[in-house]
């Protein structure tokens, strides 16, 4: 099983979470690159994640949303902020409308991906998620929607486990 | 308090719609967050948080912690109300005493939340890991059969 080290700091409200993978930079990069590799990580299993725009370079758009089982569909997006390809990612990740524009009512994440090779198999990825204002937690745990995608990964580590 | 909750109408009903579809199969674990946005305005600050580290499994007189900083009896005296508000730290009388003690609930709300990115972030993470070990698998041609981690 691959090791996830995940570090939470209270104080600043930032999360890190680190894993090394038994690929290179550049492939582990495809993760996030390919907006069909991203499409099969990024949401909860019940809520598969569609991408609808890609544009990975400073300023560009990435905007997707979430099907649920029902087939409703969540809209989110992020900003890109810097990118330097393979290795460096920086994003705001919010929440969208229904024709996919920014909802500036509700809270954005800042996300910063660090990717580097560690050896000549191996490569570090890094994330660290910056939940800038506490206001933000807030609101999304007043929607209680993060209590909704816990609950989800719980039950896809379950379904991994038996595997 | 949730102003955006409102102004946010749509889509915000979206997520809560989201989030009874996941309740209508598992009970919600009771979580308190009407005090996250002074728990982290009150974590944000130095001397706040080395007060916490000080009164973390004992009680100090506001006059004692006062003496541990180079500012007024006063301005620490705010650093604790600040503390108090947010539920991180409880005050009471001892005597004439007025002590001070981490709140371990109140810092373990604020957890709460960060436990949630954790659960979502290390779940996108391990997607990643099948991705490219389903990828591994199936460039190994002669071993149809997943192989060992090396």
């Amino acid at each position: 099983m691959s090791t996830i080290d995940i570090t939470k700091d209270l104080e600043n409200a930032t999360l890190t979470v680190t894993s090394v993978f038994e690929a290179s930079p550049e492939r582990v990069w495809q993760l996030w690159s390919d907006p069909r590799q991203l499409e099969r990580w990024w949401g909860p299993s019940p809520y598969p994640a569609t991408v609808v725009d890609h544009d990975l370079r400073p300023g560009g758009r990435v905007s997707y949303y979430m099907t649920s089982p029902e087939g409703d569909k969540h809209h989110g997006y992020w900003r890109v902020l810097d990118v330097t390809p393979p290795h460096r990612l920086v994003l705001e990740d919010g929440f969208a409308d229904e024709d996919g524009q920014p909802d500036a009512d509700l809270p954005t994440n800042t996300t910063i991906v660090t990717v580097e090779a560690i050896d000549d198999t191996g490569t570090r990825m890094t994330i660290e998620g910056v939940y800038s204002t506490s206001e933000a937690f807030e609101q999304v745990l007043g929607m209680g929607v993060t209590e909704g995608i816990r609950i989800a990964v719980s039950q896809i580590d379950a379904v991994l486990a038996d595997g | 308090m949730l102003s955006a909750a409102g102004s946010g109408g749509l889509t915000a009903s979206i997520y809560n719609r989201m989030v009874v579809d996941m309740e209508a199969t598992i009970t919600m674990p009771d979580v308190t967050t009407e005090r996250a946005d002074d728990v982290f305005g009150a974590l944000a600050d130095a001397t706040r948080r080395d007060i916490l580290a000080r009164t973390m499994g004992r009680e100090l007189a506001v006059s004692e912690l006062a003496a541990c900083y180079p500012m007024s009896f006063a301005a620490v005296q705010k650093h604790v109300a600040v503390l108090e508000r947010a539920g991180l730290v409880r005050k009471r009388a001892d005597g004439r005493r007025r002590v001070v003690t981490t709140d371990m609930d109140g810092l373990r709300r604020a957890q709460v939340v960060l436990d949630h990115f954790e659960s979502l972030w290390r779940g996108r993470v391990e997607r990643m890991h099948g991705l490219i070990d389903e990828e591994r698998s199936a460039s190994a041609i002669a071993a149809p059969n997943r192989q060992e981690h090396v």
